[in-house]
Parts: C-alpha cells; sequence; structure tokens
C-alpha cells in the first residue's frame, strides 16, 4: 500500500498525547503547517515540547500554541517575535531552551540521518557552551552537539503526492525537511495532493518513505 | 542628524565595502539597509538564512508570494540567479566560510572583538537566531551600530558584559561617529576614519574601548 492516509487537521491532533514533543517546520510562519498548529491550538492537548526555529507572533505560526498555553517547553533559536513567549517565560510558566538556528537545524539533520553528534564553532566562548564537551581538531576548538528530535513532524509542502512525496517551495522549505526525515510520525500538511507519478522524480525534495499522514490544506 | 539619517550613513559607509561578487547577509534593522546603497556597477549577491541566494528587493504590491520571505518576515522576490535550500544547507553555507562578508548590529561590542547582540538579561530576550552562526563562520564581521546608547554611554567597550553572541567576531566596527578595525592581537580598536562633524578627541572620549588612531586616518568616505 502506497498511499498515505489523508486524515483532517483534528484527526492528526488526536494522535499526539499531552507532555508530546512535536517539530513544527516554520521560519516566521513561512513553511508552517497552519491547519495543524489551528487544531492543536484548540484541542485539550497540553505540556507540549516544541521545537522550531522561532516562536512566530503571538497569533500567528507556532505562536498560537505559546498564547493557547498548550506548550510546557520550546527548544527554539529566537522569540523575539512573540511578545507571548517573553512574558512565559520571564514570568518562568514556560521553559524556553536557547539553541543557536545552525546548531538547531544541524541537531536535527543529525538525528534524521543517524550522526550520533557533530562538532561546530558556533557558540564556543559564549553560554551555549555551558556543559558542552570542547573538542580540538587540527588546533581549532569545537563544541559537541548531539542530535535531536521529536516524537512528530508538523510539516508544510507546496504539494505532496498519495506516496507523500513532496515539493516545497520557495523559503517555506528551512527546517521542514529534516524534521519530516527525524520524527517518528511525520504529519504533512500540503497546499495540493496530487495522484503518484505526477511528481516528476527528479524534482521531488523528499521522499514519501518519510510521510505517514497527509493533511490537505 | 536624527536616528534615521544617522543609519543611512552607517549604512552608506558599509555598503562601499562590498566588492563585485561578494556573498552578503544583511542583519536585520540597520544593516538590512545597506542594500539600498550598494555601488554603481558591481553585483553582489544576498545570501537570507531561511534558505536564499540571489535574495532580491520587495516585491511590487499585489505580487507577494508568503513562502519568500527574508529572515525578518518581510517579503523578498528571489533573483533570476537565485536558488532555495533547505536550513541546514544554509546554515552550511554560513559556518562553512562561504559568506564574504556579514553584518549585523550590536548591544555591545568590545576591544577584543566580542559582540553581544541576543538578550538583556531580564529584559529583552529575543534569543541568538542565527547570529551566533554567523559571526563563526563568515569571512568577514562589520558590527553596524550607533555609537552610544539612548542615554550617551559608549556600546564599544573594553570587555563586553552581556551575554555574547561570539568571542573574538568582529573585524570592523562602523557607527554614526567613526570606522574602527579591531585588533585581536593587541585587544584595541584601530580608529580609520572618523566623522569630521566630531574631533578625533571627541570620539575617543566617547569610546570606553582603548582607540589607537591609524597613521592615515581619514574623514568618513562618505558623498
Amino acid at each position: 500500500m502506497l498511499e498515505k492516509p489523508i486524515i483532517t487537521p483534528k484527526e492528526a491532533v488526536d494522535l499526539v498525547k499531552d507532555g508530546d514533543s512535536i517539530m513544527f517546520g516554520s521560519f516566521l510562519v513561512c513553511g508552517a503547517a497552519e491547519l495543524l498548529i489551528d487544531a492543536l491550538a484548540i484541542s485539550d492537548k497540553k505540556d507540549l515540547t516544541i521545537i522550531c526555529i522561532a516562536t512566530d507572533y503571538e497569533d500567528r505560526g507556532v505562536g498560537k500554541l505559546i498564547t493557547a498555553k498548550k506548550v510546557k517547553k520550546a527548544i527554539t533559536s529566537h522569540i523575539g517575535t512573540n511578545p507571548q513567549t517573553q512574558k512565559q517565560y520571564i514570568e518562568k510558566t514556560l521553559e524556553v531552551n536557547f539553541v543557536p538556528q545552525g546548531t538547531l537545524v544541524e541537531r536535527i539533520r543529525a538525528a534524521a540521518t543517524g550522526i550520533g553528534g557533530f562538532l561546530t564553532p558556533t557558540g564556543l566562548g559564549t553560554i551555549v557552551q555551558e556543559g558542552k564537551e570542547i573538542i580540538n581538531v587540527d588546533g581549532k576548538d569545537y563544541l559537541l552537539e548531539k542530535p535531536l528530535k521529536g516524537k512528530f513532524a508538523f510539516v508544510h509542502a507546496k504539494k505532496a503526492d498519495k506516496f507523500g512525496n513532496l515539493q516545497f517551495h520557495g523559503s517555506a522549505n528551512n527546517s521542514n525537511l529534516f524534521m519530516a526525515m527525524a520524527a517518528d510520525i511525520t504529519i504533512v500538511e500540503a497546499g495540493e495532493i496530487v495522484e503518484i507519478g505526477e511528481i516528476d522524480p527528479d524534482f521531488v525534495h523528499l521522499s514519501g518513505i518519510f510521510v505517514d499522514y497527509l493533511v490537505k490544506a | 542628524m536624527d536616528t534615521k539619517e544617522i543609519k543611512i550613513k552607517i549604512a552608506k559607509r558599509i555598503a562601499q565595502e562590498l566588492k563585485d561578487g561578494y556573498v552578503v547577509n544583511l542583519g536585520i534593522g540597520l544593516p538590512t539597509l545597506v542594500a539600498n546603497y550598494i555601488p554603481k556597477n558591481i553585483d553582489v549577491i544576498f545570501h537570507s538564512e531561511n534558505g536564499i541566494i540571489g535574495m532580491g528587493p520587495k516585491p511590487e504590491e499585489g505580487k507577494e508570494d508568503k513562502d519568500i520571505i527574508n529572515a525578518g518576515g518581510g517579503y523578498v522576490t528571489v533573483l533570476p540567479y537565485g536558488a532555495f535550500f533547505d536550513s541546514t544547507f544554509s546554515f552550511g553555507i554560513i559556518r562553512g566560510g562561504h559568506l564574504d562578508i556579514t553584518v549585523l548590529g550590536a548591544l555591545q561590542v568590545d576591544q577584543e572583538g566580542n559582540l553581544a547582540n541576543w538578550m538583556i538579561p531580564g529584559k529583552l530576550i529575543p534569543g541568538m537566531g542565527g547570529a551566533m552562526d554567523l559571526v563563526s563562520g563568515s569571512k568577514r564581521v562589520i558590527v553596524a551600530m550607533l555609537h552610544t546608547d539612548k542615554k550617551g554611554n559608549s556600546k564599544i567597550l573594553k570587555k563586553c558584559n552581556l551575554p555574547l553572541t561570539g568571542i573574538h567576531c568582529v573585524d570592523t566596527i562602523v557607527t554614526e561617529r567613526a570606522y574602527f578595525d579591531v585588533d585581536k592581537e593587541q585587544k584595541k580598536l584601530i580608529l580609520k576614519e572618523y566623522n569630521s562633524d566630531f574631533t578625533i578627541e571627541e570620539i575617543i572620549e566617547s569610546t570606553e574601548a582603548d582607540v589607537i588612531v591609524d597613521d592615515n586616518v581619514k574623514t568618513f568616505l562618505i558623498e
């Protein structure tokens, strides 16, 4: 059975349990699975850990989940566009784990591709270094950064075929690709769902083997 | 000068550092203005951390594509030679040393080339976004900033006291008053150019960091 189940946003959210971790593709809402986020924001799910490049805006994108108080912990590189995240973080009702953006996405890539960690100069000499091993290679120091993944990935694509092959558009790919590959359960909200064979294999950005469910945007 | 004019002055000076074929990343805010003053007859290739090489200007009204934005979330275009890619590739470009120049803003910078621009504990906590990667990987890091804070205190210090974005990473600092190169060996700033609205003494006085006046110091190279 090559075709992936096409489900509703509500059915997708029903798969999530309280306390689960979810990775969200999005860069300031660009490439966000907005219907899935909306369904989660009005659900009764709570205590989620979210992994995202930024917590977007308080009324748009991943930020809606912060505003709806669904999130216990955010692993992210930027919260500056979302006053709700900053407020809850300062009031200590929300835990925020700041990770430099390049390190965040590479940690997800490491989880997706079976890499046990990687060495990066990013964050050396800053608080990002705290508690991490420093490894010197050929005279240069690096931080050892370890893989990161969530149970779910809520991903957006411009187009999917029924096998789950994906095409992204513009800068809306961002973290979607490797989050989809890293997660245990990947749910893709696609702008368009076409028959298998309608996307030329030369132009498939991510194979459908990484996709578990499709949602029509 | 009002703040807007000051920022334009800084942006114009930094724009003159760009050379034909350079791959450049501009931070949000003041650094973004640099794109408006690229010298004529050269082509500069803009990288955007969210996955674009060949980022173009804002689209015409009605032609916005919600999937094509810059790192500040504003609509942009992509030029005919451009390319899109995912975030890991984009940060591979950054860390891999493929950017000729990165221009960023700062809360504080110091004479060792340390930069603080991502948080003021308890007050302002935007997060580092891509800044820590940008300063660790670019061939040259230019800080674009106002010389002093609103109270007139120097933001160019002997030692930063806010959480750092990167250590020994800043090569050049451009403010409305001065152009400094950071001498990381001597841990001092070299005053290369200054705004003739101020005297060199006034500039040194308004800079907490140790400053060496270059033998060939000039007034600002801005029309």
